[in-house]
């Protein structure tokens, strides 16, 4: 049925496809290793020699280093956090009958029709009420708070699916709800806690409009708004090659990530789009 | 047996809720309020003025400029998204009837499709302003190279060009995921359809058009949802690759970067509010209309 040719055919334009996407990519990071002066002469040439000065210049004097740190804690505590109210939440609202159950449930996941713009300008005066203003903590609750709609929402679904029977098993041995839920019920939700972590990892690390608004301390930027920031400011083009080596740095942990678990990381994402 | 339930639930709802309460529900609710009032963040008070701030925003050149971008991109990006994607999906998994099943590296292929949705609007903004860069700039570095070199200028310079420069950026985004998305929907046609369709005849051509796109309809139908939201956003690469920000001419401005500057510049809370609820207002017209012209349209081609 399929002939050779049209199979070379399909491969040529889909090789084309994976060139496209790459290319750009490629191209930074040859950059990032190249000196200002090479990089002007051509967007093309190699490097006369490897200048990974350029990358330690951005970790440095570019703070990249900081900013990757100041991310890690912030989309770390705010993962954490959401995962386990979210879990917390699906789980009472799958499983335990109570008045307001729905009203809860269908409030929660409207959060996820509003486009947060709507919500950007009281949202910053309630942080700064709070006194969050640039803080970590104002950060990861708010993030959490954002993410926590999705997460009700997917496993909502998830703990609905797990058999009862298992519960009412650990009641009978004694089991107090919280204990059930703890030694019983997450363990068995953990393929769906899998996939919607990763999702929430993800929206979280690349966050840029939440940290723009709510977190203007320099010390405290978060990498992409840290990486912007750099771009942005007028300062740049006198350091082509360093900001080029931040990009690359910024974009290593989720390239590794991608390499590490990437069938996962597809199935997750996907999943959340068609739940 | 199951003594405890109240404090449980009680114990356990609190925190996510207040958490939701807080920092969701009550700015969203907020919104709404101060849409009407002219609130400028210093006053004690804010002044209500009934529609002032929706009105005021039909002779607002800047605006208006938005709304016609946002509209451009809703039209442009999901179209050729969704296109692009149904292509690739096909042809990886193109060849299911016959024994081999579906392309050879077609793993590979999606490993590869599907890496730019990772990245962060910010990375991909600072990243395309340099792929755009008129003197050492990729683009213009490739054009040259392959002796199209009369074609090079400053992209997102251009009145005419900044804004496909952003769009462009959009799709190469977006495109991976949905050929993934696309191609395990494709996968899961029973085989024996397609097969039948073979015995009957049916062309290529046909058989996507008759029965792959029906059975991934619904897929297509959620991938216009997300790439309308997405396209009727733009804030983060308009705000970092365009000059201004916004472009030459206002030619990039977007609802989200005229939001932005008109309450963190300019302090105007209350007209800020405004274009959030007609945001809103947009983005769930754009859902049920999408949802329900495409059903139609399902209904025809079944």
């Amino acid at each position: 049925m399929r002939t050779k040719a049209t199979e070379s055919l399909l491969h040529v334009v889909l090789l084309g496809w994976a060139a496209l996407v790459t290319l750009p990519l490629a191209w930074a990071v040859l950059s990032s290793l190249k000196t200002d002066a090479e990089i002007f002469a051509s967007p093309w040439s190699l490097p006369d020699e490897l200048r990974w000065d350029n990358w330690a210049r951005a970790w440095q004097e570019a703070s990249i280093g900081r900013y990757l740190l100041n991310t890690l804690i912030v989309v770390g505590g705010a993962l954490v956090l959401v995962m386990l109210l979210g879990a917390l939440t699906a789980y009472c609202l799958a499983r335990y009958r109570f008045p307001g159950n729905r009203v809860i449930y269908y409030t929660l996941v409207a959060g996820m029709l509003f486009p947060v713009f709507l919500a950007l300008v009281p949202l910053f005066f309630v942080v700064d009420q709070l006194g969050m203003l640039g803080t970590y903590h104002g950060l990861i609750l708010v993030y959490a708070a954002y993410a926590l709609p999705f997460t009700v929402f997917f496993l909502h679904a998830f703990f609905r699916g797990l058999p009862t029977a298992v519960a009412e098993a650990a009641f009978l041995d004694g089991c107090s709800h919280t204990s059930a839920f703890f030694k019983v019920m997450l363990p068995m939700a953990r393929p769906g806690m899998v996939s919607v972590g990763i999702f929430n990892f993800l929206g979280l690390w690349n966050q840029y409009l939440l940290p723009l608004v709510l977190n203007p301390d320099p010390d405290r930027y978060v990498l992409a708004q840290g990486l912007a920031a750099l771009a942005v400011s007028q300062g740049y083009r006198s350091d082509f090659s360093g900001l080029f080596a931040g990009l690359i740095i910024a974009i290593l942990p989720v390239l590794a990530a991608y390499v590490l678990f990437q069938r996962q990381i597809r199935s997750g994402l996907t999943a959340g789009a068609v739940r | 047996m199951r003594h405890g339930k109240n404090r449980f639930l009680i114990g356990a709802l609190a925190a996510p809720l207040l958490l939701y309460g807080v920092f969701v529900v009550s700015p969203y609710a907020q919104a709404f309020y101060l849409a009407f009032t002219d609130w400028n963040g210093l006053s004690g008070q804010a002044g209500a003025v009934g529609f002032e701030n929706f009105t005021s925003l039909w002779s607002d050149d800047l605006f208006l400029s938005a709304l016609r971008n946002n509209g451009l991109m809703l039209l442009v990006v999901p179209l050729i998204t969704i296109v692009l994607a149904l292509f690739f999906a096909a042809m990886l998994t193109m060849g299911r009837s016959d024994q081999r099943g579906g392309i050879r590296g077609s793993r590979a292929y999606r490993i590869v499709y599907f890496f730019p949705q990772l990245l962060s609007v910010a990375i991909l903004g600072v990243l395309f302003q340099f792929v755009f860069t008129p003197n050492n700039g990729l683009l213009n570095g490739v054009l040259e190279a392959v002796g199209l070199g009369s074609f090079t200028r400053s992209w997102l310079a251009e009145p005419a060009w900044a804004l496909p420069a952003v769009m462009a950026v959009m799709i190469w985004a977006a495109v991976g995921f949905y050929v993934v998305l696309f191609a395990a929907a494709m996968e899961s046609i029973p085989r024996d359809v397609l097969e039948a369709a073979r015995l009957d005849g049916a062309g290529r051509l046909a058989t996507f058009r008759r029965i792959t796109l029906p059975f991934v309809w619904d897929t297509v139908q959620v991938a216009y949802v997300y790439l309308g939201i997405l396209a009727l956003d733009g804030f983060a690469l308009v705000q970092i690759m365009t000059v201004g920000p916004g472009g030459p001419n206002n030619s990039t401005e977007v609802i989200g970067l005229t939001l932005y500057r008109a309450a963190f510049t300019y302090g105007e809370f209350g007209y800020a509010s405004a274009m959030g609820v007609t945001l809103f207002f947009l983005t769930l017209t754009l859902t049920a209309v999408a949802l329900r012209a495409t059903r139609r349209e399902r209904v025809e081609v079944a």
